[in-house]
């Protein structure tokens, strides 16, 4: 029976195991003596700040707070707290005024208008996927709040769909911008903070929060991952904080934005794919039908290939030359 | 079985059949399979096994078959069996155009 417990991992070993590997990347093939990392206030991110810390002592870390008008207000609180536990330096910046200058906002709400006419500035928004998991195609609705609290959901086409995304992917565009002009002025590199089930399903914004010099959690399932963080001994507020985006004004879980299943299911669910799991298997783990859990599978598969695309380098028209 | 046509009289719907598969296939070729040609989708093809179409490029199929046919995809509408080759798609916006 597939259980929670493949996820078990030795705590000390694994931290001192990604602690060499970060060193020697920085020294031998980077050749950068520091870190620069932005703290969302979320679990992923932590950890890979408090990972950092210990291998390089705290004099070698930058973490970054990077909060727009968008951002729950725990996220800046919850990042100083790790900050100041592992007593690293901080820099708090609000990307406000930069987002709404290059039009971040502006064109969010234009492609909101263009299916919802009346939606008005003081609304609250986000989009979720939908179809995948009942084996429909995959596709995205807005959901809106008005300040009465009436919440309304309506179907996006791919022209909104797609500049909604574009234009909320200005906010990770613009941290990494940050981030990497103080790992160039300390002569420092940048971390990357996804997990196994970013990393594999596509869940992140190309050159925006998937930009990066070193991803050290990117082979770590979230289960494994939250318990990196009770071992490291992180504020209990962000070992049992659950995943959000932190993208948009209604608040998001990343299962319905993107997985379709909480994060603990699904990483049985990309364990079980990747291990050969009957589908049948899987279904008696998560409760469900196999048929929906063969689902869940063929979803995994088209997302990775709907996503490949975010891993692509720049394909060159001479390939002899690398990269 | 029925009677053959008579000549001359087009059987019902045998115009639409020919444009619908002809219109979604040229559709396909001219933006997603830059340079490709007509033999690359087969009337059976699969949009998801040849990779041709991911779930935005099946959002943007759904967009155009709207815009072209002038009917609206309900949500339950948007699965493989109605989208997923020439030939489904052809059955679907028939079944579309059908109905009341």
């Amino acid at each position: 029976m597939l259980t929670q417990n493949v996820f078990d991992l030795d705590g000390a070993k694994e931290c001192e195991r990604i602690g060499d590997w970060l060193r020697q990347a920085l020294r031998r093939d980077l050749h950068r003596h520091g870190i620069v990392v932005a703290l969302s206030g979320g679990v992923d991110s932590s950890v890979c700040a408090a990972l950092a810390a210990r291998a390089l002592g705290v004099g070698k870390v930058l973490a970054l707070l990077l909060p727009e008008r968008d951002s729950s207000p725990h996220s800046t609180r919850l990042g100083r707290l790790v900050a100041e536990q592992l007593g690293i330096e901080w820099i708090l910046q609000d990307i406000t005024p930069a987002l709404e200058a290059i039009g971040c906002y502006s064109r969010r709400d234009e492609a909101i208008r263009a299916v919802l006419p009346d939606y008005a500035a003081d609304w609250k928004s986000k989009i979720a996927i939908r179809g995948g998991l009942e084996g429909r195609i995959n596709h995205f609705v807005l959901v809106v709040e008005t300040p009465a609290g009436a919440v309304r959901e309506q179907r996006l086409g791919p022209r909104e769909y797609l500049q909604i995304v574009a234009a909320t992917s200005y906010k990770q565009r613009l941290r990494k911008a940050i981030e990497y002009f103080h790992a160039d002025r300390l002569h420092y590199a940048v971390l990357g903070t996804p997990n196994r089930l970013e990393y594999d399903q596509g869940f992140f914004v190309k050159n925006g929060d998937g930009a990066a010099d070193l991803k050290p959690i990117a082979h770590l399932y979230k289960t494994q991952v939250y318990a990196l963080a009770r071992f490291l001994g992180l504020p209990e507020e962000i070992c049992a904080a659950q995943p959000t985006t932190d993208t948009y004004s209604m608040t998001q879980g990343q299962d319905e934005f993107y997985f379709g299943l909480p994060y603990a299911d699904m990483d049985l669910a990309l364990w079980g794919h990747d291990h050969g799991l009957p589908a049948a298997e899987l279904g008696r783990a998560l409760g469900m039908e196999p048929q929906q859990a063969e689902l869940v599978y063929r979803d995994i598969e088209r997302k990775r290939g709907t996503t490949a695309y975010l891993h692509a380098s720049p394909r060159l028209a001479a390939p002899d030359l690398g990269g | 079985m029925n009677a053959p046509a008579s000549k001359g009289t087009p059987r019902p719907g045998a115009a639409d059949d020919g444009s619908i598969k002809h219109r979604v296939r040229t559709y396909l070729l001219d933006n997603f399979l830059m340079g490709g040609a007509a033999e690359d989708i087969q009337d059976d093809t699969s949009f998801i096994d040849s990779q041709i179409l991911d779930s935005t490029g099946f959002l943007e199929l759904i967009s155009f078959l709207e815009e072209t046919f002038g009917f609206h995809v309900e949500d339950a509408e948007m699965v493989p069996e109605n989208l997923d080759s020439l030939r489904r798609v052809e059955a679907f916006v028939q079944g579309k155009r059908a109905a009341p």
